[in-house]
This record gives C-alpha cells, sequence and structure tokens, in this order.
C-alpha cells in the first residue's frame, strides 16, 4: 500500500495551473520503487509544487546522486532534463550545472546515504559556495538500494530490521546545513504533505541554497518498530515549529492582515513566504537559536519540522563570483574568444 | 677557444631565498639578445630551505634537452656544493661566493673557478636584511652580464620595465647589477671563454611554460568554468587563466566576469563540476596531475558513458601515490587512457611545445563537444613548469567553435521524436539537447545507468551491447578527428617512436646517433587513439624505439590494446628518475642496444 495515495487515481479532473498546464504536465514515468515509499510521496509533493508554483517544467533542471532517493528525479516533471550522476556527488555537478546557467530552476534529491555519508564533503561545500538550488535529502536513516544498512542519520539505538541496533551518534544535516550558512533549511515528512509542498514551493523561489531534510520511511528497511524512521514513529515524535505558506503575488493582499502571530517574508520573485509561528519563542531569522532549537528539541526525542532557519536576501553563488548576466551557456563566441590582435600582444608580453 | 651562444648554466639556491626572478631575468637577457633558451626548474617539495637549482641552457643549434654535466655552476647553496662542483664539465666555470673561502677538499683542478665576494659587497651597500638577502641573487647575474660578455643595457631595460610603478625598486636593483658587474669587470677575468654575442636566431618566437599556454588556450577555446584542486605541477594551469581571464574576459561596461574559477573541495568535485557545466553547455575543464586524475576516475566513466563532454589537463609528475611530486614523468599514460572501471576509454592530446599546449588546450574543447565525451590533455612538469622558446601563438579569427551535434528549439520542433542516443548519422554520436530548450520535446534523462537509444533505463543484454558497440564506433570517428603523429625520414631502416617532453632533446639525440653511424626514422605520436600512420611507421621498419619517461613502457602497452601490434617488436628505452630525460640517456641506450646485440649499424649496412 502507499502510504500517500498516487494523485494519478485521485484527480481525475486535472486543474490547470496559471500557465494552463495541468498537474500531469508535471508528471513523469511511474515510479518504480517499493509501493509504500517514502520518496515516491515527496516526489508527488514535488509535482504538486511545481505545478502550483506555475513555472514550465522544461525550465527546471533534476539533478541526483545514487539510490533510491536519487532515483526518483525519473518520476517527476518528465518534461525537464535530469541528471542522475554519481553516489554522493550530486552536489558539484549541480554547482558546474549552476554556473552554467543560471536561469533553470534546479531540484537535488539526494539520500542519507547520498549526502551524509559518501557525499557529506560535497554536501558541507556546496552549501558554503551558495548555490540557488532547492536540495531535498530523502531521508531514511538506511541505505535503501543496497538493502538495509545503517546510514549515518540514523539515531543511535534505532534498530534494524533484524533488531540489531545502530551503535553510532548520527549526523543531522539540517543542523549542519543551519552552521554551514544554508539560506533556508527546512524539515519536513513525507507524509506531511500539507507542510511538504508549500516547504517546497519556498525552497524553489528562495534565492540561495535551500535545504529540505524530508524524513521518508523505507519501507523495506526501516518502518518496524524500534526505527526512528518508521512512519509511526515520525508521526508520534513531530513538533511542528513554522508553517510555511507561500503566498503568490496576486493573492497577497487577503492574506497579510491575518492574525498577529504570522510573519511575511518577502522572496525575491515578489511573492511572500507566510510564516505561522507555532511555537511563540521559535526566531527563524537568527541561525544560533534556530540550531540551539533544533538540537534541543533533538536531544528530548522530538522531531522538529517545518521552516527552521530563512535568510532573507540571501547572496549566491554567481553574485559573489560576479558572473555575466547572461548564462555561460549562452555567451557567444565573440564574448568568449578574445580574438587574434589581443593575442599579438601577449605574445609581445612574452619576449 | 672561445665558444658562442651554446652553454647550460645552472643556478644552485635555496629554496625560498628570491632566486627566481633573478635567474629568470638571465635567461630572458640571453633570449632578448637573440639566442634560443630553454629553462629547467629543479625543485623540491617545500616551500622554504630546501635545495633548488634553475638551469638555462642557451643553444644557437636548438638543442634543449637536459644535459646530466654542466658548463657554469653557479654555487649558492653550501649544502648542495660538493655536488654540484662535480656536475661541472671538464673546462666548466664555477661562480661561487668567495666571501667566506670555501673548503680545500672541494677544489677540482680541471675546472676554472671564479669567487665573487658577493655576500661582502651587498653588506657594504644595502642595510635592510630583505634585500641584502635578494640581491645576492642580482649580484651574481650582474657579474655574469660582464663574464659572459652580454649587453648590460639588456638586464637594465628589463629590470625598468619590470618594476614599472614601483619605480623606488629599480634604481637598488641596477646597483646590485653593477655591483657584480663591476667587480667582475675589475678583479676577474673577463670575458670567460663561453660568452654570448647577439644573434638573431629567436625570430618572432616567445618564452612561455606550458600550463601559461595551456590555460591561454582554454581562454581562446572558451572555456567558462575552470574547477581545480591545487596540487603541483597543475597549479599553475588555473592561476594562468585566472590572471589571464581577469583581464581578457571581463565586460568592460558592467566589469561582469564570463568565466568562473572555482577552487573545488578536492579533485571529485572539480571534474563533477566541470561535468555538471559540459552537460548544461558550458565548456568547462580543471587541471590536475595523478592523484587528482585517480580520484577523477569514477566521474570520467561517468562522463565517457553518459556521453558529456569535458576537458582535462593532467600534467604528469612522478608516482607512484605521492611519489616525487616536483619531479617529471611521463607515467599516467595507462590510468588516463582507461580512467575508471568497466570498459572505457579516453582520448588523449599529447602536446610538445608551449605552442602546442595552447592549440591543443583550444582544439579540445571542440572536441570534447563534438565527441561528447572526456578529453585529456597530458603534458608534464617538465613542459607545464619551465619556460621555454615557443611559437608565438596564434588566432585565426575566422575560426568558429565547433559545439558539436546539440539540437535547438527550431531542431526539436522539425523532430518527430527524439532519442538522445539515436545514431542518426551513422558516426556514433547522437544529438544533445541542453535543458531548457523546448517545452515538451528533446529531456531525457542522463545517468551512469544502461539506457537504450532513447535514454530509457534498461537492463536488456541487446541494448546494452548495442550502446557499447555504438561508443566504440563513436570511438573510430574520434579517432579520425584526432591530430596526426608527425614522421620524419632520415633514410633509417629503425625508427624511433616518442611523445610529449621526450620531443625537447629528440633533435639533439638523433643527430648525436646520425654521427654514430646509427640513423633512426623518427614518429612523433601527438594523440590517441592513434592514427593509421603509426601502424604504417611500425610496418616499415626492421626495429622500433619507443622512448618513454615512465618505468612499465606504458605506451607500448597502449599501442598494442589499440592497433593490436605485437609489442616484441618494439624496444623501449625507459627513463623514470624524475628529471626529463636527457639526449646522452637516449643516445647511450640506442647505442647499446647496437653494442649488446652486435648488430651493424645501419649506416654501415647501407655502405
Ligand atoms: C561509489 C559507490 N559506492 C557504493 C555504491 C552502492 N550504493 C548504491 S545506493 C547506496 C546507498 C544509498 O543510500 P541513500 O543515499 O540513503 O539512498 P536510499 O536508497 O536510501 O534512498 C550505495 C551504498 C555506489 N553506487 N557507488
Ligand atoms: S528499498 Fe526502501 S527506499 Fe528503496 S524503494 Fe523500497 S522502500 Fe523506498
Ligand atoms: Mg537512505
Amino acid at each position: 500500500m502507499t502510504f500517500v495515495p498516487k494523485p494519478k487515481a485521485r484527480h481525475p479532473l486535472l486543474k490547470t495551473n496559471e500557465i494552463g498546464l495541468t498537474r500531469r504536465d508535471y508528471e513523469a514515468i511511474v515510479s518504480t520503487l517499493c509501493a509504500g515509499c517514502g520518496h515516491d510521496s515527496v516526489s508527488a509533493a514535488v509535482i504538486q509544487a511545481c505545478h502550483e508554483l506555475s513555472i514550465p517544467p522544461h525550465q527546471f533542471a533534476k539533478v541526483s546522486g545514487i539510490g533510491c532517493s536519487s532515483k526518483t528525479p525519473s518520476y517527476f516533471l518528465g518534461n525537464a532534463h535530469g541528471f542522475n550522476s554519481v553516489h554522493g556527488r550530486m552536489p558539484s555537478i549541480a554547482t558546474g550545472a549552476y554556473l552554467a546557467n543560471k536561469e533553470l530552476k534546479y531540484i537535488g534529491i539526494s539520500g542519507d546515504g547520498d549526502s551524509a555519508s559518501i557525499g557529506l564533503g560535497q554536501f558541507a561545500h556546496i552549501i558554503r559556495r551558495k548555490v540557488d538550488m532547492c536540495y531535498i535529502v530523502d531521508n531514511n536513516g538506511t541505505y535503501g538500494l543496497t538493502k538495509g544498512q545503517f546510514s549515518a542519520t540514523n539515531d543511535m539505538g534505532s534498530t534494524s530490521k533484524r533488531g540489531v541496533p545502530n551503535l553510532y551518534a548520527p549526523i543531522d544535516l539540517v543542523s549542519l546545513a543551519i552552521q554551514l550558512g544554508a539560506s533556508f533549511v527546512a524539515r519536513s515528512f513525507s507524509g506531511d504533505k500539507q507542510q511538504l509542498i508549500p516547504l517546497i514551493k519556498a525552497a524553489v523561489l528562495h534565492k540561495g541554497f535551500a535545504f529540505i531534510d524530508v524524513i521518508s520511511p523505507c519501507v523495506m528497511f526501516n518502518n518496524h518498530e524500534g526505527s526512528t524512521k518508521s512512519y509511526s514513529h515520525v508521526r508520534n515524535h513531530t513538533e511542528p515549529v513554522v508553517d510555511a505558506n507561500l503566498i503568490m503575488p496576486r493573492d497577497e493582499i487577503a492574506v497579510e492582515y491575518e492574525e498577529g502571530t504570522t510573519i511575511s517574508v518577502p522572496m525575491h520573485d515578489g511573492s511572500k513566504l507566510q510564516l505561522r509561528k507555532l511555537s511563540d519563542s521559535y526566531e527563524p531569522n537568527d541561525r544560533v537559536s534556530a540550531l540551539t532549537y533544533v538540537q534541543k528539541a533533538q536531544e528530548e526525542g522530538e522531531i522538529v519540522t517545518g521552516l527552521l532557519f530563512l535568510e532573507e536576501d540571501a547572496v549566491d553563488c554567481h553574485d559573489i563570483l560576479g558572473t555575466s548576466d547572461t548564462p555561460f551557456n549562452g555567451l557567444a563566441q565573440e564574448n568568449l574568444c578574445p580574438g587574434a590582435e589581443k593575442l599579438v600582444q601577449i605574445n609581445e608580453s612574452l619576449r | 677557444m672561445t665558444s658562442f651562444n651554446e652553454f647550460v648554466i645552472r643556478f644552485a639556491n635555496v629554496n625560498g631565498s628570491g632566486s627566481a626572478s633573478a635567474n629568470g631575468m638571465f635567461a630572458k637577457a640571453v633570449f632578448r639578445m637573440g639566442i634560443p633558451v630553454t629553462t629547467r626548474n629543479i625543485f623540491p617539495s617545500n616551500i622554504q630551505g630546501l635545495p633548488t637549482w634553475f638551469e638555462v641552457r642557451a643553444s644557437a643549434r636548438e638543442y634543449f634537452g637536459r644535459r646530466d654535466k654542466v658548463d657554469i655552476m653557479v654555487a649558492m647553496n653550501a649544502e648542495t656544493y660538493k655536488e654540484d662542483v662535480n656536475r661541472l664539465e671538464s673546462g666548466g666555470y664555477l661562480i661561487y661566493d668567495s666571501t667566506r673561502g670555501r673548503p680545500r677538499e672541494l677544489y677540482r683542478d680541471d675546472v676554472h673557478e671564479i669567487g665573487i665576494p658577493i655576500t661582502k659587497l651587498i653588506l657594504a651597500e644595502f642595510s635592510d636584511p630583505k634585500q641584502r638577502q635578494l640581491f645576492k641573487n642580482i649580484v651574481y647575474v650582474g657579474a655574469l652580464s660582464a663574464l659572459l660578455n652580454m649587453e648590460f643595457d639588456v638586464l637594465t631595460s628589463m629590470v625598468a620595465s619590470q618594476y614599472r610603478g614601483k619605480d623606488k625598486l629599480i634604481q637598488p636593483n641596477i646597483h646590485a647589477l653593477e655591483l657584480g658587474r663591476n667587480y667582475a669587470l675589475k678583479y676577474l677575468p673577463c670575458p670567460m671563454d663561453i660568452q654570448v654575442t647577439r644573434v638573431d636566431l629567436v625570430g618572432d618566437r616567445i618564452l612561455v611554460d606550458g600550463n601559461e599556454a595551456a590555460a591561454l588556450g582554454a581562454i581562446y577555446g572558451g572555456a567558462t568554468l575552470c574547477a581545480w584542486y591545487p596540487i603541483t605541477p597543475s597549479t599553475s594551469v588555473a592561476d594562468a587563466y585566472e590572471k589571464h581571464a581577469s583581464r581578457l574576459r571581463v565586460d568592460s561596461e558592467t566589469k561582469k566576469k564570463n568565466f568562473a574559477i572555482i577552487q573545488a573541495e578536492d579533485e571529485l568535485s572539480a571534474i563533477g563540476m566541470v561535468i555538471g557545466a559540459g552537460w548544461n553547455g558550458a565548456r568547462a575543464f580543471t587541471a590536475t596531475s595523478g592523484p587528482g586524475i585517480s580520484l577523477m576516475n569514477e566521474f570520467l566513466g561517468l562522463a565517457y558513458f553518459a556521453e558529456v563532454p569535458a576537458v582535462v589537463f593532467d600534467v604528469q609528475r612522478a608516482g607512484p601515490s605521492t611519489g616525487m611530486p616536483t619531479r617529471t614523468q611521463q607515467s599516467d599514460i595507462l590510468s588516463v587512457a582507461f580512467a575508471s572501471h568497466g570498459d572505457t576509454k579516453h582520448p588523449i592530446l599529447l602536446p610538445a611545445t608551449p605552442k602546442e599546449c595552447f592549440d591543443f588546450a583550444a582544439d579540445a574543447f571542440d572536441l570534447a563537444e563534438r565527441i561528447q565525451s572526456p578529453v585529456i590533455v597530458m603534458t608534464d612538469l617538465e613542459l607545464g613548469m619551465n619556460q621555454t622558446l615557443s611559437e608565438p601563438f596564434q588566432w585565426d579569427d575566422a575560426r568558429e567553435y565547433d559545439r558539436g551535434k546539440v539540437l535547438n528549439f527550431e531542431d526539436l520542433e522539425q523532430i518527430e521524436r527524439y532519442g538522445r542516443y539515436v545514431d542518426v548519422d551513422g558516426d556514433g554520436i547522437g544529438y544533445r539537447t541542453l535543458p531548457g530548450t523546448h517545452p515538451t520535446k528533446g529531456s531525457f534523462f542522463t545517468r551512469g545507468s544502461s539506457r537504450n537509444e532513447w535514454a530509457v533505463y534498461t537492463e536488456d543484454a541487446q541494448s546494452y551491447i548495442h550502446n557499447m558497440d555504438r561508443l566504440n564506433k563513436k570511438w573510430e570517428t574520434i579517432r579520425s578527428l584526432m591530430p596526426a603523429s608527425e614522421v620524419e625520414h632520415r633514410n633509417g631502416r629503425a625508427g624511433i617512436i616518442y611523445y610529449g617532453t621526450t620531443t625537447t632533446p629528440m633533435n639533439e639525440s638523433l643527430s648525436l646517433l646520425d654521427e654514430n653511424g646509427i640513423a633512426l626514422n623518427s614518429l612523433r605520436i601527438r594523440s590517441y587513439p592513434f592514427g593509421p600512420e603509426v601502424a604504417d611507421f611500425i610496418d616499415a621498419h626492421e626495429k622500433i624505439f619507443l622512448v618513454e619517461q615512465n618505468r612499465d613502457a606504458q605506451m607500448k602497452s597502449l599501442i598494442s590494446f589499440d592497433l593490436g601490434i605485437d609489442p616484441k617488436k618494439i624496444v623501449s628505452i625507459l627513463y623514470y628518475g624524475g628529471f626529463s630525460i636527457s639526449a646522452d640517456y637516449i643516445v647511450e641506450e640506442v647505442t647499446e642496444h647496437y653494442v649488446v646485440n652486435k648488430l651493424p649499424r645501419l649506416r654501415e649496412v647501407e655502405s
């Protein structure tokens, strides 16, 4: 059974978005993952989010590493190019791709093995470089594709399917991302599309590196009693801090007048991200308190979900590098090749 | 007997003592007097304190290879003094700092000893400790100008142009030059029997190193991204790219850059960025050396199999492992040719001169996009880091970049069904599309896993074989696009094959061998896969020598792999000590082969 039903069956009447496309236009080939895999719910949320954003599908580029999670870009946005690269190295592919063309929207999908083990170095460095993308980790606490070994995000004491406890402390990608300077850091649960879809929309629109750690149970290897990444465990231990609600420019006014517990954050494209503070003390704009909050909750066995950190007006790597307005892949030869006359001068300087 | 414009001078210094710019100035001055020169830096893997040597070979005959013995030694390092003295040719000149005298037992009576009280001269004239250190080097250059009978104003005008804008430095530098020169003119037997005299043998040629040439080639070839990780001896490729791109690739109005340089966290990331950019339609490269190639293996296999253009410069050094990081070798041939697991293979360009570094660098970007695969330009420390005489760089403004087979929006509109890996033209190369081109046509999923012609994942054996065979067909297309070998005939019945920096001593080797009655035809490999001329050359000779700078005769293996040639036919001449191979070594090895095997010298057979 699929936990989040495949919307294909649920929505026989397909609504069009602002650019006249149906949800189907954002879909792709049918998933080959196990029925009930959390990753499929994440794909469904990506489809829904992109459809609601009314961005043409081919304006996205999808990148991933290796793993069940990394396979999923095949299963959404079929009209977008995708690049399923090598294990743990999606960040470098994304960086190169983004440097070549800053005009596309980049969605990266990775796994906890992919990003927290083999690719931890690249994960850290893409954050430092502030690549403008939405980076999602489908976090199931296990290596799904290689059949259930513990991953580095698995909680200490959490047991494997065979009941063996994990002996090592976990790496928390959210804390890392906040600490390393990501400008948008969120956590969600594959089974909570109410929360996940707005987060993905906001992450796509966010200028700068947007990271979403999505707890995404592996029904095959990590959904049993004793696993801290199972559906039931996550359901029972989730504490949402900040609800993100994305408001497109046209209905901005209607919502801005809501009650005082709401803060409205402008996104770089003119739309606003509406944050409802569920916890009064929570302050998503402060890196240190966000980090403290996440780690305190962790100590108490709670998984905080929602938008955990947001830095408005973030810079991205093209700003840092001072690159041309025209994407590199659109520069004409005359902008690239200095020509024969310059070479004569260069030769002269070498005599 | 006085000799003109034909000598090797070696400067023995301590790393970090500021000798590099003085020594470079000396080389440039000889060059500016119209004499062909090459330079050679022999340096330790260390920043300060260890011995370092700089060699200049001036040669009217254009013999540029390394020589074991030198004619003039400027021995400024007490630690290596003995070794340095021993390196002198009989009849050579030893120049040393005589301020403190030197050990008796190190005297050689078959060389000219020229003591200059360098420290003493400096102490009397300069008070700043830093200047005292630096100007010692300038003083010996000044003395050399008198000893070698050089035109002094060539040196002084170089100082003036080098410190333009920092005028305060000009006078003290010239003063230091004069200190040395005047001392030599007054107290030493000037000029020596080795002299420099103005000629016009340089023409319009330039003095440059291969790394800078490659970086310029990358700029001219349209590279917009350089992603790299520091490693000797490739670092100066990235440095030079940044230096030149910062002048040549910045919009004059907006000041925005038409390039990016990223110092990656490691070589995996560097090549990943290059492949990501290549996939997205921008020309990108990385520069590295052996250890970096090892790390890039997995990604290079992905780019081969997923068919993504990428350009890699491998400036080779001595391996295995960390090996001798500041020494030269040609020992990455096989690891590059087959970089990655599975049936992976990559085309290689093998430049031998700075001009060729420039040309091949620019060509590599056209080639990579044409063949949709990584192209690896292989040089080595010897070529990459040493300034040598080179033909000037040239660019034809009529040349248009070959961006390969990429479909745009209009093309896609015309197409019924797009298939990324369909061999439409029969050359094994499909059509690429770039992300964002068309709303509904042309998208595909790039992956390192097996897929059919329509880029759909499959583990079907037939589809897999079909794809692998098409890649082999593409390999033959690649072969037809690679620069051909250079063949020279000297009426020999045996032939000699070489590549890369083994070219440098080859003209001298061949002349010396010829004088010994061994005439060899020669073939210089410039690329892999090999063109038909390589097999033809091997077939046409009774005996083939193949000279390489590695232990395991890697090119021999590659030739027999690629051309199916019996390796027994090939006699390997191998040098792998980490210095560049010398003409003497090649001559000795070839001659010895004739002697040991009691073969008639071919000239004798003919007569
Ligand atoms: C270099 C390399 N080592 C090992 C593997 C084998 N491998 C494939 S997927 C995977 C783990 C994937 O785990 P994760 O990223 O968490 O993805 P999931 O399948 O759980 O979604 C491993 C180890 C590989 N593909 N490449
Ligand atoms: S093994 Fe786990 S992660 Fe992989 S598809 Fe199945 S449920 Fe999903
Ligand atoms: Mg996993």
